[in-house]
C-alpha cells in the first residue's frame, strides 16, 4: 500500500516536471490572458506624444490655446478655401460646407456642416488636421479658430461677433446634434 | 578586397572574355556576368544567350519550344498577355473580380481607398505611438513590432462605400466597378492586446483612437471590447510587406468591419473614454435613413455575395455549360450557403462553397449551368452563421431608403439578354 503510494506520488512529480519543462520553464507560448509583457517598445517622451497629440474630443479636450473672430475667419477662408468650397462655402466644386438644414429626411438631403455635422469640435479637429489638403497641418491655432467661427456663422449657427476659443468652441450645441443613432442591424428583412 | 574576391574577379572577367568570343554581337560586362551566372544556379542555360534583363524573350513567339525563354528576374510579374487592372480614380481603385479566381486578392490588385494620397514612408523611421489612458506611453518601431509573437490570418477588407451606387437607379456597369472596393488577403502582424500588454490599460478607457501617417492623418475611434479580440496590427500582406497603397509599412486590421476603420500607415494608438467623433464617423461613415436620422457606428459588413462569371459587361458566346462563378464573404463569420437563382429568384438551388471556408474571409461559389439561349436572370443570395440572409435589394431599400450611402448588401441581379449580353438590373 505505502510504497504503491509513493510510486503513485513519483509519478504524478515526474509528470509534474515533464510539464513544467513543455509548458513552464521551456515553453514560450504566453496565454491570452497573462498580463506578462514582452519588453518591446520603450517609454514615449512627453516631446514625442506632443507633437502627435492633435486629436480633438467633442467635449473641447485637446484644443489648443489662441482664438479666432468670424472677420478673420473670412479673410483665412478667402485665402485658403474658397477655391475648392465656393466664395461662400455652398458652391463647391469640393465638399459643400453651409446650408441644408431640413433636408435630412427628405429626397434629396443636403448634408453640410451646418445640417449634418453633431459637433462644432471636430470642425476644428479635421480642418488642422486635413485642410487645405495641399498642406494639412500648417494653419495656426488662431486661423483655424477664425475659420471655424467663419464657417459656423455661414450657417447661421453663430452671429458676426462671434470668437471662438477652447471654452467657447465646445460649447456650441450643433443643429443635428440628437440627429444620430446606434447601429440597430440586422435590420432587414 | 579578400584574396577569395579578387580570385572571383579574375574568373569573372575570364569568363566574361569566353563570352564575348562566343558571341560576338553582344555586350557582355561583369553585371550582366553576375545576373546570368545567378540565374544559372537555377538550372536553365537560357541566361547566357539572354544575359541582361533588359532583354526580355520575344513576344509570341509561333512556337515557344523552339525559341529560348527569358532568363530568371529577380521580382516576378505577370505574363504581358494577362490585362486585369484596377480602375484608379484620385482617391480610389477597385479590384477587377470578375477577372480572378479562387478568394486571395493579388496585392497588386487590392482595392484603394485613401483621402490624400498614398504616403511614401520609410519604415526605419516609422513609429506607433500608445497613449492617452494607459499606465505607460510606449512608443514602437515596426522592427519592435515584429519581434512580437506574429499571426496570420486570411480576411476580407470591403468599404462601406461599396456597391454604393445600386442605390440609385440601375447603370451599365461591370462587377469590379460596382462591387470592385472589397479585397481578400492574408494578413500578418501582431493582435493590438500583445502590443497594449506593454502600455497597459487604464479600467476607463473604453475607446481607442487610431490615426494614419497619410497627409489626411486619418482617424477613427472604435470601441475596444469589441475589437480587442481580432484586431491585428499589420506589416504583411500575402507574405510580403505590406504594399503602399495598403498601409505600409503598419495598418489596422479589424476583420469583418468597414474599411474605413482599419486604419492605415498607422502611427498612433490613444486611448480614450469615449468616442471622439472625428469627422470620419460624424459627417462620413454614417447612415442616413429616410427618418432624417443617421445610424453611427456601424462598422460591421453584412453578408453579402456577387456572381462574378457571367456578370456586367461580359458575353456568353453561345448556348451551352457555363460555371456560375461568384464570391460570397460576411463580416459577422462563416458563409454557410449560397443559393442560385436563374429565373430573377423564383427557384432556387444550393451552390458548391470552395473549401476551406473562412470567417470574415471571401467564399468561392460555383454552381454549373447550361444556358438554353433565352432570358436569364442571374442571382445568388448568401446566409452567414448567424442565420443572416442576404436581402434583396427592395427588401433592404424598404427599410433603409435610397439615402443611407454607405453598407449596401442587397442580392444582385445579371440579365442574361438571348444574344449572351449581361447586364445589370433591379428585379
Ligand atoms: C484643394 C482643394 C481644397 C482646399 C483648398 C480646401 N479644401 Fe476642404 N476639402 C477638400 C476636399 C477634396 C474635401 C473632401 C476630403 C475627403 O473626403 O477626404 C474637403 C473636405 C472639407 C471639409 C469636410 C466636409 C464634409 O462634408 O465632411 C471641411 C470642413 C473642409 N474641407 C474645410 C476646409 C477649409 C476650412 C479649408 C481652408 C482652410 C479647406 N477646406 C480648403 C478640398 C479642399
Amino acid at each position: 500500500m505505502c510504497t504503491c503510494k509513493r510510486v503513485r506520488l513519483g509519478t504524478l512529480a515526474v509528470l509534474c516536471l515533464v510539464w513544467l519543462c513543455v509548458v513552464g520553464v521551456g515553453g514560450t507560448r504566453i496565454p491570452p490572458e497573462s498580463s506578462q509583457t514582452f519588453g518591446l517598445g520603450k517609454p514615449a517622451t512627453s516631446a514625442e506624444i506632443q507633437s502627435w497629440n492633435i486629436d480633438v474630443g467633442p467635449d473641447g479636450e485637446g484644443l489648443p490655446p489662441g482664438q479666432g473672430s468670424v472677420q478673420e475667419g473670412a479673410k483665412v477662408y478667402t485665402a485658403t478655401c474658397a477655391a475648392c468650397h465656393g466664395p461662400t462655402g455652398r458652391e463647391g466644386p469640393m465638399n459643400r460646407l453651409v446650408a441644408g438644414e431640413g433636408t435630412l429626411g427628405t429626397d434629396h438631403p443636403v448634408k453640410t456642416v451646418g445640417s449634418y455635422w453633431p459637433y462644432a469640435t471636430t470642425l476644428y479637429d479635421y480642418i488642422f488636421r486635413a485642410m487645405p489638403p495641399t498642406a494639412p497641418q500648417t494653419l495656426s491655432p488662431d486661423e483655424v479658430y477664425a475659420v471655424v467661427a467663419w464657417i459656423l456663422f455661414q450657417n447661421g449657427i453663430v452671429d458676426e461677433t462671434t470668437v471662438l476659443d477652447r471654452q467657447s468652441l465646445p460649447a456650441i450645441r450643433m443643429p443635428n446634434r440628437e440627429g444620430f443613432v446606434p447601429d440597430p442591424r440586422p435590420d432587414v428583412p | 578586397m579578400n584574396p577569395r574576391d579578387v580570385q572571383l574577379g579574375d574568373w569573372m572577367n575570364k569568363a566574361t572574355k569566353i563570352l564575348r568570343n562566343v558571341f560576338p554581337g553582344r555586350k557582355f560586362n561583369r553585371r550582366a556576368f553576375l545576373l546570368g551566372a545567378t540565374s544559372l544556379l537555377g538550372v536553365t542555360a537560357t541566361p547566357w544567350l539572354f544575359p541582361s534583363r533588359s532583354e526580355p524573350a520575344p513576344m509570341n513567339p509561333a512556337d515557344p519550344t523552339r525559341v529560348p525563354g527569358s532568363p530568371a528576374r529577380m521580382y516576378g510579374q505577370r505574363s504581358p498577355f494577362v490585362e486585369a487592372r484596377r480602375i484608379p480614380a484620385l482617391t480610389r481603385s477597385r479590384t477587377p473580380l470578375q477577372d480572378l479566381h479562387g478568394v486571395i486578392t493579388p496585392s497588386a490588385l487590392h482595392f484603394e481607398r485613401h483621402h490624400n494620397g498614398v504616403p511614401a514612408i520609410d519604415p526605419t523611421r516609422h513609429r506607433l505611438l500608445v497613449h492617452g489612458l494607459v499606465e505607460r506611453p510606449m512608443i514602437f518601431s515596426m522592427d519592435e513590432l515584429k519581434r512580437f509573437p506574429a499571426v496570420s490570418r486570411l480576411a476580407f477588407i470591403e468599404c462601406s462605400g461599396n456597391s454604393g451606387s445600386q442605390w440609385e437607379e440601375p447603370v451599365q456597369l461591370t462587377a469590379q466597378q460596382i462591387h470592385g472596393l472589397i479585397s481578400t488577403s492574408e494578413w500578418t502582424g501582431v493582435s493590438l492586446a500583445l502590443v497594449l500588454r506593454e502600455s497597459g490599460i487604464q479600467p476607463e478607457a473604453t475607446w481607442i483612437l487610431a490615426e494614419g501617417s497619410d497627409a489626411a492623418a486619418l482617424t477613427r475611434t472604435l470601441p475596444l471590447a469589441s475589437i480587442i479580440d481580432e484586431a491585428l496590427l499589420c506589416y504583411a500582406q500575402n507574405g510580403e510587406p505590406l504594399r503602399p497603397e495598403q498601409g505600409y509599412p503598419l495598418r489596422l486590421l479589424l476583420p469583418g468591419w468597414e474599411g474605413n476603420a482599419c486604419i492605415k500607415w498607422l502611427r498612433r494608438l490613444k486611448l480614450v473614454a469615449g468616442p471622439l467623433m472625428t469627422r470620419e464617423e460624424t459627417s462620413k461613415y454614417t447612415d442616413l435613413m429616410p427618418d432624417g436620422k443617421a445610424r453611427q457606428f456601424t462598422f460591421e459588413m453584412e453578408a453579402k455575395s456577387v456572381i462574378t462569371t457571367p456578370s456586367g459587361g461580359q458575353r456568353l458566346p453561345q448556348p451551352g455549360f457555363v460555371e456560375i462563378r461568384g464570391l460570397a464573404w460576411s463580416g459577422r463569420g462563416r458563409v454557410t450557403r449560397v443559393e442560385i437563382s436563374v429565373d430573377g429568384g423564383m427557384a432556387w438551388q444550393p451552390a458548391e462553397l470552395q473549401e476551406p471556408v473562412l470567417p470574415k474571409c471571401h467564399t468561392r461559389f460555383r454552381l454549373g449551368w447550361w444556358w438554353d439561349g433565352k432570358e436569364a436572370l442571374l442571382q445568388s443570395r448568401c446566409t452567414d452563421e448567424t442565420g443572416y440572409i442576404q436581402p434583396t435589394r427592395r427588401d433592404l431599400i424598404r427599410v433603409r431608403g435610397t439615402n443611407s450611402y454607405y453598407h449596401y448588401n442587397a442580392i444582385q441581379s445579371w440579365k442574361i439578354t438571348k444574344e449572351g449580353r449581361v447586364e445589370n438590373v433591379y428585379v
